[in-house]
């Protein structure tokens, strides 16, 4: 029912002219979860998020936040939420604690409340020392860690975050992680969207793949990657033509085409005995394959499975699966 | 709805009111202003250059019935107070650009709320821009003939003209794609006064340009002030120059509402 569900979207499409961006997208978040909306760029994510954070309305479609109307309802859905974009909504001339008790004041917390959720939020986020900076002087990942800071000064239910690491590097994006991780303990419902599927699998107790304005798939990281299968057979072959050989002969069940490492993957169940016959099958003169190697499947192969391309750049050879 | 007891959103002392929002976006854009050391410079320094330009250089070659400093005085004025007011479209610019107005947004804050912190500290700006200008003004022989009233009104008249530059300046910054372009909005200001009666008397203006030059909202603004100030007739057009500025405010400030609502969309 409403009551355990924090986001519930049904139907939901938007157009910018004559481009149709979401075409009936639908899904549902568990309160207290972390759900990841993952996709390639131009996939719909932030226009799902700007329509969740009440910013821009849907052409058609409904979608209610802790059971209430985006559009209806939408004054008392705003207090609920908060909105993390993709570049820092923060003032660099303004220092951290100054951004931050302004927005402690826009969530109308008096002079000493303010400042002692500014404190507060600081000390949690790591910045205490550089509170008094200007924010133009914070680093990459400073700025997004204030930038969530301010995000939860209203002590919001549901926090909407597009694409919180992208531009990071593998320090801020650990520490990061670790912040999202943390807010689920406190209750609230994060709803992120990212390209990175590592970061899916790491972060959300549930994943949707959304491409091409629809929701293809959705479930446990774990559920999305047996959807492949469980194991993969990656096959290295020893030149061009043996590769076009090889993946002609596999037609649909190749997984992880790469022309240029020469390399293509099959799902198997992991025995000797179906390992033998796929080798056998494909590679019969015993010329054409250089190496084997059997692996878990991961969230990328279920992704390129799912949508026909990887999920930063589209594959040119293999668009058969837009539907 | 049960979940309503329990709704984090319970921060003590919350209390979401349209002024308080203001009041905050005030000071920020305030804050914002005094902070961004270029823009401050050229509120304090344009001014200055500007006056001491038409008085030394091409102040002997134009004939008036007065002292030039004394005539120039008005214009120069609204010449800066324009140029800085309309600097308020950058920053309008800048805060759609950077998505801090889609955080705002989805606080429940205004476009209102926003729009007025950036034109009260525009506000703020050519208060100071004014301060400088008159100082340099009286240091190099501007002599005015007013009394505390005529001081005030003065005060009036570019604070309102001031208003309506920059609530026009806020709707440019809404039409403008980035900073650079939103800037271009204070050079069309920049030119603004120079046909009117603000440098040179308009009878040594060709036929064409008399009128647009006469009836230009400009014009009774700087004549209005020449009035008050230094005792030229002019005052008779106070109530043509409020009727314009307050035009333009109320219009801007429609026009604003709609075009935020356009952007933000």
């Amino acid at each position: 029912m409403t009551t355990d569900l924090a986001i519930e979207v049904a139907g939901l499409r938007k157009s910018f002219g004559e481009l149709s961006v979401l075409s009936g997208v639908e899904f549902g978040v568990a309160r207290g979860s972390v759900f990841a909306l993952l996709g390639p760029n131009g996939s719909g994510k932030t226009t799902t998020v700007r329509i969740l954070a009440t910013l821009i309305r849907a052409d058609a479609g409904h979608a209610r936040i802790d059971g209430l109307d985006l559009v209806r309802d939408r004054h008392r859905v705003r207090r609920r939420i908060s909105l993390t974009g993709q570049y820092a909504a923060i003032d660099g001339l303004q220092t951290g604690e100054e951004n931050l008790r302004m927005m402690a004041r826009l969530c109308g917390l008096r002079g000493g409340w303010a400042r002692q959720r500014a404190a507060e939020l600081l000390e949690r986020f790591d910045l205490t020392g550089a509170g008094n900076r200007l924010v133009r002087t914070y680093s990459g990942g400073m700025r997004r860690r204030l930038d969530l800071a301010a995000s939860l000064v209203g002590q919001p239910s549901v926090i909407f975050l597009d694409e919180p690491t992208t531009g990071l590097d593998v320090r801020s994006r650990q520490a990061m992680w670790e912040v999202v991780t943390s807010l689920t303990d406190s209750g609230v419902t994060v709803f992120l969207t990212t390209q990175y599927l590592e970061e899916a699998d790491r972060l959300a107790d549930r994943v949707a793949v959304l491409d091409g304005g629809r929701v293809l798939a959705e479930g446990t990281a774990d559920e999305l990657k047996e959807r492949v299968a469980g194991q993969l057979l990656d096959l290295v072959t020893v030149d061009s033509a043996a590769f076009a050989a090889v993946t002609r002969a596999l037609g649909d069940r190749a997984v992880a085409l790469d022309r240029a490492a020469l390399s293509v993957a099959v799902p198997t169940d992991g025995t000797a005995a179906h390992v033998r016959t796929l080798l056998d099958e494909l590679d019969p003169g015993r010329q054409l394959l250089r190496r084997f190697s059997i692996r878990t499947a991961t969230l990328d192969d279920a992704f390129i499975a799912l949508t026909g391309h990887t999920a930063t750049t589209p594959q040119p050879e293999k668009e058969s699966a837009r539907v | 709805m049960s979940d309503l007891a329990t709704s984090p959103a319970a921060v003590p002392g919350r209390a979401h009111s349209p002024v308080g929002d203001t009041l905050v976006m005030i000071r920020r854009a305030v804050r914002l202003s005094r902070r961004n050391i270029d823009a401050l410079l050229t509120a304090v320094l344009l001014p200055a250059m500007i006056m001491l330009l038409f008085v030394y250089l091409f102040g002997g070659a134009i004939r008036t019935s007065t002292e030039y400093v004394n005539y120039a005085l008005p214009g120069v004025l609204v010449l800066c107070t324009g140029f800085v007011s309309a600097q308020t479209a950058v920053a309008v610019t800048q805060d759609l650009q950077e998505g801090i107005v889609d955080r705002f947004r989805s606080m429940d804050i205004g476009g209102a709320a926003i729009l007025a912190g950036h034109v009260a500290a525009s506000v703020v700006r050519t208060v100071w821009a004014g301060v400088v200008m008159l100082a340099v003004a009286l240091l190099i022989g501007f002599r005015p003939d007013a009394n505390a009233f005529e001081w005030l009104a003065a005060l009036g008249i570019v604070q309102l003209f001031v208003l309506a530059v920059s609530w026009l300046a806020a709707v440019f910054g809404l039409l403008s794609r980035t900073p650079e372009g939103a800037n271009g909005f204070a050079f069309f200001l920049m030119f603004l006064p120079y046909p009117s009666s603000a440098f040179v008397p308009i009878e040594t203006m060709p036929g064409w340009l008399r009128p647009i030059a006469e009836h230009q909202p400009v014009t009774p603004v700087i004549e209005t002030l020449r009035g008050l100030l230094i005792g030229m007739p002019g005052t008779d057009r106070a109530g043509v120059a409020v009727l314009w500025c307050t035009g333009i405010v109320l219009a801007a400030v429609a026009v604003a509402a709609v075009l935020f609502r356009r952007r933000t969309s």
